[in-house]
């Protein structure tokens, strides 16, 4: 076993199929248009989160900041494989996925912002939001309880006969928790129309997939759970495409559950805040020199699909446009009102009444109740006071 | 009509609410087929088929989360926990999924988590558990606990149709040991509402469940050996609380004795009292009391539970030194 430093984690430069199933290449049926798209999606994540960061040093963003920086092809290429009526459940690295699926900037920004008219009016952080409407569900932070909750939403689609399939995606980290476990396992006996994408980024938090597993591919599970599964490069948002096409088609025709492994690296850390000192020297450069999903892409839609810098530069061009306009909006939404926080628990009741000693109050403090020396011992106040 | 025990009238229930709305299904460990260990749901895979009465893996966090997903999706399911003890390997999904939908997302979750529940059937530990307190300390589960067989169905009715999670606590006790005639029609009880089982002027005793019955005895004993006049509320929903039925039997009688057969500390007894105190202290005529569980986990030999458990005995004790006081 090692121990101290570990062996640098190396870019895969081909994702080999696991299984005889990965034969065909749904992604060949794709138009010129819908590989642009594919672009001008991964394009709009990369953008949308840089702006972000932007704004979390303004001090715009009231929580944490979390990137996806090297896996939009991950996130973008999956959810491109499912139809509107679908529902996907995103993880906090799947920026991407909701975007394809119809969230908005606009929306993501006034989240970040924890604005009033955020999907969540401010009761939730960052992208933990989602619209059953638009075909995804919003996300907790203990992980693995997605994949319960899908088995159960796919359930549904199967009891009622729809012609609909749920894809659910998990980290390699929380493949270690029992409702991984759990839900994959009612929905493989079950047969439910559902796609379990495990996106291994090689880290959870700071923890790499050797502290997570013994298994050296997250993709030998399926076997366990008596369903196909297939790996692919994460990083290639075709192959992506393609994999989970494939998943998809096979829920669709009531083949049940299939688990994809998408092999992927993620570049920054668990969130803004955390310096990655975790990582191996050299290992970040050498995946954004040799394996970013955004370069990788736009040489292949140059090399052999004859598209021209123009038609990148002004994928680019729009996508800055429809960030600088989104965020103009968002910073113009206000704050929600704070007894908005007392609405909504239940269907009935409807609110909840403000404490007695809140009695009519329409906000908890004037100021943020911070004055000095909160968290700080000050030596020499003390000591004149 | 007939009489029919506890334990039928929540069976009936459900019959009766997957007869009207086939989006009402049932899912749990050993329910199809072998009816569920209690047998409560003996019969319904029979009328409604596998689809809508599945038996699934041993996994409470997997069924919980199911049905979770769903219930956004429109469905209206009913989780079996074999017995509610178990209903801690649900926790999480319970607390930080379900319970925060509908807040934090707009995502609806209406579902039942009903089991067995409860002791004095020396079940030890793992069988015998009351789990309550910890799920009416979460904003967004509803929470009832029915004593009667009449209560049980009207209950179970109302929770299936409400449109937030319900945990449906069944006492195993009084499955079939307690019968009522069923009320005729579409026979639903309102969830948050309390309901007073036996009058009384002197002193109030706010129970829910089993010891709903050993309060009913004690009140007996009293009236007989002391001349007392007991009020009994049988609190049935335990969140919502129903603060009205709390406050007006409290300053009714002023004197106030809480029995849960739950453990004692934080136990809901401890919130009713805190609730009293804040708004009829000046009613009281005593300090409010409570006869609880010992706070031990539950023990399997007939001496050692009768002596954690609360008893009839208990109450009365406890009622003689509170009108006494």
């Amino acid at each position: 076993m090692p121990t101290g430093r570990r062996t640098p984690r190396r870019p895969a430069t081909s994702g080999p199929a696991t299984t005889a199933r990965g034969s065909d290449t749904p992604s060949a049926a794709l138009s010129a248009e819908q590989r642009l798209e594919l672009y001008y999606w991964m394009r709009l994540t990369r953008t949308l989160e840089e702006r972000l960061v932007a704004l979390y040093r303004q001090t715009k963003v009231v929580g944490g900041l979390f990137r996806s920086l090297g896996q939009e092809a991950d996130a973008v290429g999956s959810a491109f494989a499912l139809e509107r009526r679908d529902v996907l459940s995103p993880l906090i690295r799947n920026l991407g996925s909701m975007l394809v699926k119809g969230a908005t900037p606009v929306e993501i920004l006034r989240q970040y912002m924890a604005k009033g008219d955020s999907p969540t009016r401010g009761r939730e952080l960052n992208i933990h939001f989602g619209d059953t409407e638009r075909g995804f569900i919003g996300q907790i932070s203990p992980l693995g309880d997605m994949v319960p909750v899908m088995a159960g939403v796919t359930l549904s689609f199967k009891m009622r006969g729809e012609d609909r399939v749920g894809l659910v995606y998990i980290g390699d980290g929380a493949t270690s928790t029992g409702a991984f476990h759990e839900g994959i396992n009612f929905a493989a006996v079950q047969r439910c129309p559902l796609v379990v994408v495990v996106e291994n980024n090689g880290y959870a938090y700071s923890t790499p997939t050797s502290k997570q597993t013994a298994a050296t591919r997250f993709v030998d599970k399926a076997i366990g759970y008596g369903i196909p599964g297939e790996r692919a490069d994460g990083n290639d948002v075709l192959a992506v495409y393609d994999v989970t096409r494939r998943a998809v088609d096979r829920a669709r025709r009531g083949d049940g559950v299939s688990l994809v492994e998408l092999m992927t690296y993620r570049r920054k850390g668990h969130a803004e805040h955390d310096n990655q000192s975790y990582v191996p020297d050299g290992e970040i450069e050498r995946w954004e020199r040799e394996n970013d999903p955004i370069t990788r892409y736009i040489a292949r839609l140059r090399d052999e699909f004859d598209v021209a810098d123009d038609d990148i530069s002004s994928i680019d061009e729009r996508v800055r446009r429809e960030v600088d306009e989104a965020t103009d909006v968002a910073e113009r939404s206000g704050p929600p009102t704070a007894l908005d926080g007392l609405i909504g628990i239940y269907a009935k009741p409807p609110a909840e009444k403000p404490l007695w000693y809140r009695e009519g109050q329409d906000s908890a403090v004037s100021a943020h109740e911070r004055p000095e020396g909160w968290g700080t011992f000050n030596a020499s106040s003390k000591a004149s006071s | 009509m007939a009489e029919i025990t506890y334990l039928e009238a929540i069976r009936e229930a459900l019959f009766e609410e997957m007869e009207r709305d086939t989006n009402v299904f049932c899912l749990g460990e050993d329910i199809g087929q072998y009816g569920g260990a209690f047998k409560v749901t003996d019969g319904l895979l029979d009328r409604f088929g596998e689809a809508r009465v599945i038996d699934t893996p041993i996994s409470e966090t997997g069924i919980v989360g199911a049905a979770a997903g769903a219930a956004h999706m429109g469905m209206r399911p009913i989780v079996e926990m074999q017995f509610i003890d178990f209903i801690a390997s649900a926790y999480d999904m319970l607390t930080n999924y379900v319970a925060t939908a509908r807040y934090r997302a707009f995502l609806p979750c209406p579902m039942v988590v009903r089991g067995p529940s409860g002791g004095y059937v020396r079940g030890g530990p793992f069988h015998s558990q009351n789990p309550e307190a910890g799920f009416i300390h979460t904003p967004g589960l509803k929470v009832v606990y029915p004593s009667t067989a009449q209560d049980a169905k009207g209950l179970m009715k109302a929770a299936v149709r409400d449109d937030d999670c319900v945990l449906f606590f069944e006492h195993k006790y009084l499955y079939r040991r307690i019968k009522g005639e069923m009320p005729a029609g579409d026979h639903v009880v309102p969830i948050g509402k309390a309901r007073t089982a036996r009058e009384g002027k002197d002193l109030s005793i706010i129970t829910y469940a089993a010891t709903v019955w050993k309060a009913l005895e004690a009140a007996e004993t009293l009236e007989k050996e002391d001349g007392l006049s007991v009020e009994i509320v049988d609190l049935r929903s335990l969140a919502p609380l129903d603060d009205e039925a709390i406050q007006a039997t409290a300053r009714k009688t002023n004197r106030v004795l809480v029995v849960h057969e739950d453990t004692r500390t934080g136990g809901i007894a401890g919130e009713i009292t805190a609730r009293i105190n804040e708004t009829s202290f000046a009613w009281l005529d005593a300090p409010v009391l409570r006869v609880t569980a010992h706070d031990v986990p539950l023990p399997y030999a007939p001496q050692l539970e009768d002596f954690v458990l609360p008893q009839t005995a208990d109450i009365v004790r406890a009622a003689r030194t509170l009108a006494a006081y």
